[in-house]
Order: structure tokens, then sequence, then C-alpha cells
């Protein structure tokens, strides 16, 4: 039987080829002595089988064997710990560093922007950040994200800038094709519907679009989401974009219907601030607009970094001792 | 994530779903009523991708509507059953839909009937059918509990056990959900099982 002992990363490996010509690798956690290989059989590990007949390369390391503890610590450390150490399953992975950043990126909504927009007593509330992204690269910090279909219509943009800007211009054409056509607005169940039956029939080819659409009608305020995978949500409350999860925290905590237009701006405004603060793909500028009925108007346009002082402002520091000026005899 | 099942009792049929529209971890919103009128006598419940859903659910609305003002008579649910299967048979190697349903319905001389109709088209008529995580839970408790002839208070009992079981042991479970049912009456909205308020 050929024995060779060889470390990767943290673990130690002893490969063995049987007599049966299969290779069989022993690994062994950090915390286990591995000094005598006739007491391996007795530790923790896992064991691979494979059949492979391979030619082992016999290294020598004879130069490496002491009878010093690998990985230091002293003696009675390690010799305690071999008999009773706690131990836990290590994740199966090598990449230790890296297995949660891709769990974080698998949940993480993909569209790299906050928009929210809710309706109340007095209207609809929408607002947005305005950042563009390009990975890691900010590209721009002045980007409108909420597009102005007609004087009494308002869409979000989050996802493909290009997909959003074109796709809500020809919404606000087909809006007043309908409008000529039918000598009367169209309400926004109407426009939110040939918007998703677009975006439905495109389905598949690489669209990001994420939308609410939010207006004022016959019916009163209307709220829609639309996005590029065919969905559709007729709601109160919705909030689009990396930054979502950290703006609905604010919004649902905060969310009475009967608010006034300034307690509502404030709502939305904090709650996109509070989300640029948090994801990195959102910042810039926390615009704000109403929905009323006689249309759209803009609330506000504010800064997120003067925003942060506004709220937080920087206390000064007290100070315990002061240095002055050493006398000059 | 989305539960949908439904069950036949006597004299009536009931379907049970969830009512969450969610996008990976974000919950949307709660009260998204996923069971669909289809005429005055039948309900389908749908579950699936979000716009495969509602488009699929929508065609076969108005196709039905339509086979009623051509012919001056209502399809009756076996029909709308093969018919839906029949569209989702046809479109399944050229464009999918990826949609489940479970389709209940009423006819005068038939009585109750429910309809299970998989994504790939498969068309079964049972007693009782389930769909999605919650079927792991919602059948067993079935097949336990469920006798035929059952009354409308048996059946909801059951159906309440369901959703506490699906709630008690699903790991991402619904928050709310909507109980309709169908009977010689006709189709309507029967309650809610509510743990937030939306």
């Amino acid at each position: 039987m050929n024995r060779v002992k060889y470390r990767i990363s943290w673990f130690i490996v002893v490969q063995e080829i049987t007599s049966s010509n299969t290779v069989v690798r022993t690994f062994f956690l950090l915390n286990q002595r591995v000094n005598d290989l006739v007491d391996i059989s007795q530790l923790k590990g896992f064991r691979f089988e494979f059949s492979l007949s391979v030619e082992i390369m016999k290294l020598d390391f004879s130069g490496l064997e002491s009878s010093a503890p690998l990985y230091g610590g002293s003696n009675e450390l390690l010799s305690d710990g071999f008999s009773a150490a706690p131990s836990f399953d290590l994740p199966v992975t090598s990449d230790f560093d890296g297995f949660q950043k891709n769990s974080i990126q698998m949940v993480k909504p993909a569209k790299g922007t906050t928009t929210l927009a809710f309706i109340f007593k007095e209207g609809v509330m929408v607002a947005a950040d305005s950042r563009a992204s390009m990975g890691g690269y900010i590209s721009s910090q002045s980007v409108k994200k909420i597009i102005e279909i007609n004087p009494y219509m308002l869409g979000t943009m989050a996802g493909g800038a290009a997909d959003c800007q074109f796709w809500h211009r020809n919404l606000g054409i087909k809006c007043r094709l309908h409008e000529l056509a039918n000598k009367r607005r169209i309400s926004v169940t109407g426009a939110s519907k040939l918007l998703a039956n677009i975006l439905y029939s495109y389905r598949g080819m690489g669209l990001s679009v994420g939308t609410m659409i939010a207006g004022w009608d016959e019916k009163g305020p209307g709220l829609y989401y639309v996005d590029s995978e065919g969905g559709r949500l007729k709601g109160t409350k919705f909030s689009v974009g990396s930054g979502s999860p950290y703006a609905y925290g604010v919004l649902d905590s905060g969310y009475k219907y009967d608010l006034t237009v300034d307690e509502a701006a404030e709502l939305a405004r904090r709650a996109i601030y509070h989300a640029t603060f948090r994801d990195g793909a959102s910042g810039g500028v926390a615009s704000v607009y109403h929905v009323g009925p006689n249309g759209w108007t803009k609330l506000s346009g504010d800064d997120v970094g003067e925003l942060h002082y506004s709220y937080y402002p920087v206390e000064p520091a007290i100070v315990e001792q002061e240095m002055t000026e050493a006398v000059v005899a | 994530m989305e539960c949908v099942f439904g069950m036949v009792g006597k004299g009536f049929a009931l379907v049970v779903a969830d009512t969450s529209a969610v996008n990976s971890i974000l919950v949307h919103k709660s009260n998204e009523d996923k069971i669909m009128v289809l005429d005055s006598h039948k309900l389908m419940g749908a579950s699936g991708e979000a716009g495969d859903r509602a488009q699929f659910t929508e065609y076969v609305q108005k196709n039905v509507a339509l086979y009623q003002y051509r012919n001056g008579i209502p399809l009756t649910t076996k029909a709308a059953a093969n018919f839906m299967r029949g569209e989702l048979a046809t479109a399944l190697r050229k464009n999918p839909y990826m949609v489940n349903i479970v389709l209940a319905g009423f006819d005068k001389d038939t009585g109750p009937s429910l309809y299970f109709i998989d994504y790939i088209a498969t068309l079964h008529k049972v007693d009782k059918a389930a769909f999605g995580y919650g079927s792991y839970f919602a059948l067993s408790m079935m097949d336990r509990h469920y006798h035929p002839n059952m009354t409308v208070d048996e059946a909801i009992k059951l159906a309440e056990q369901c959703i506490e079981e699906i709630r008690s042991r699903l790991v991402v479970a619904p928050q709310n959900f909507v109980i309709k049912i169908v009977d010689k009456d006709g189709a309507r909205e029967h309650s809610w099982r509510r743990t937030t308020k939306d």
C-alpha cells in the first residue's frame, strides 16, 4: 500500500492506493492531530472512494515529519482536543469567503435602484432615487427614474434604462391614441394592461423592466406593478429594485391611509433615503412626486447625502482634555 | 410556495388558494386573488408563473364567454377542462404556459366536479386535488379525512385543517388564504383565512 500524505488548504489528506488499485482519499479536519499514520482510522474524516488506476508520485515528506504538532498550539491543548473537542461540520465548500456572497446575490432583487409608490387619502405618492450603476461603477447620479407618461399618469423605472424609457414612451403614445379614438382618457387599469400585454409578448427575450404605473382616473387613484416577466399586480403599496426590501421596512412601519400630502412626501423621502443608505446600487437624488385629481406635481428632489446630515446632524465630540500650547520659557 | 387545493362535497365543490404574490424573497402583496370565476358556475384556481397565470386564465375566461355568446348555452365543466388542456398541450412544445390549474364546476345534470390540470397538460377528473409545496401537506390530510358526500361545514373544517398544517409545517408558508365555493346557486367567494391585514 502506498500512503502519501499531503496538505490541501485547511485539510490534511491521506491518499492511499489499496491493493485493488483504488485510490482512497481521507480528509481530516484542522484540529485533529495527524502524527501517527496508524491512528488515522480513529479520527473523524470524510472518505471519497474513486476507482482509478493512477500512477502515484511518491513524495518525500521525511523532512517535514517531526514530533511537534502540525498547526502550532501547545501539546496539551491538542491532545485534549484530540480526545473530546467539540467540533462542528464546516459547510462542504472550499470557498468559505465567497459562498455567502453567492447566496446573498441569489436572493437580492436584481434591478439596481430603489423606487416606491403608495396610495393614500390624497392620491398617489411616487418616489425614486437617481443612481445608475454598471456593476460596481456608478455611471450617473442624476437619472430621471420617474417618467411622465401623460399629465395625470406616472411610470417608474427599474431595470434596463433603455427598455423602461422606450416602452413608457410607447405607452404614452398608445394612451394618447386611445384618448383620440374614444374621446375619453384611458384608465390606469387599461394603461397598465396595455404595457403588461406588450411585455408579456416579449417574454424570455431579455427585456428588463420593473415598473409601477401610478395615476388618477375616474375611479380615483390607481397603482399597478408591471414587470418584464409578464406579471401585473394591483395594489396600494409597492417598492421595486435592489433597495426595495430596505424601503419596504420604513414604508410599512410609517404608512397610514390618512396621511396628509406633506406627511406622505416625508415618508416616501425617508424610505428612499434609508434604502440608499444601505444599498450600494441606489443613491443620488431622492425625487418625490404626487399624483392628485388634477394630475401630477413634483414635490421635491433632495440629495441623499444632504438628507443624511439633516436627519442625523453631526454632534460635536465631547472634549475631555484640551491640549494647549506649552508656555515657552 | 404557492398552494392551491380543492375537493368535491355533496352538491358543491370547494377551491382554496393562497393569496401571496411573491418575487424571490419579497412579498409584493398578500391579498392577490388567484381563484378566477370562469362563469356563473365554474371556479378556476391557478398557480404558477405570474405572467402566465394571469394571461392564460384570462384567455380561457374570454373564450368560455365567447362560446356562450356564440351558442347560447354555457360550456359544461368537462368541456371547459378539455378546452384548457387542449390549449396547454398545443402551446407545450412551442411556448409552454407554466400554470397548474384546479377547475371546479357545477352542472345541472352531473352535479359538482373537480379537474386537476397540470402545466404539461395532464387532465384528471378527481375528488380532491392539490398543487404547490402545500400539496405535500394537504394531500395526505385530505386522503385521511375526506369521505364522499361531505357537507359544506365538514369540507370547510377539512380545508381549515389543511391550511393550519401548511402554516405550521411549510418553511415559507403563505400568510393568507381564500376559500371559494361553487354549488347550484353559483360560484362565489366563501371566506378568507388571514394572518396579516393588507
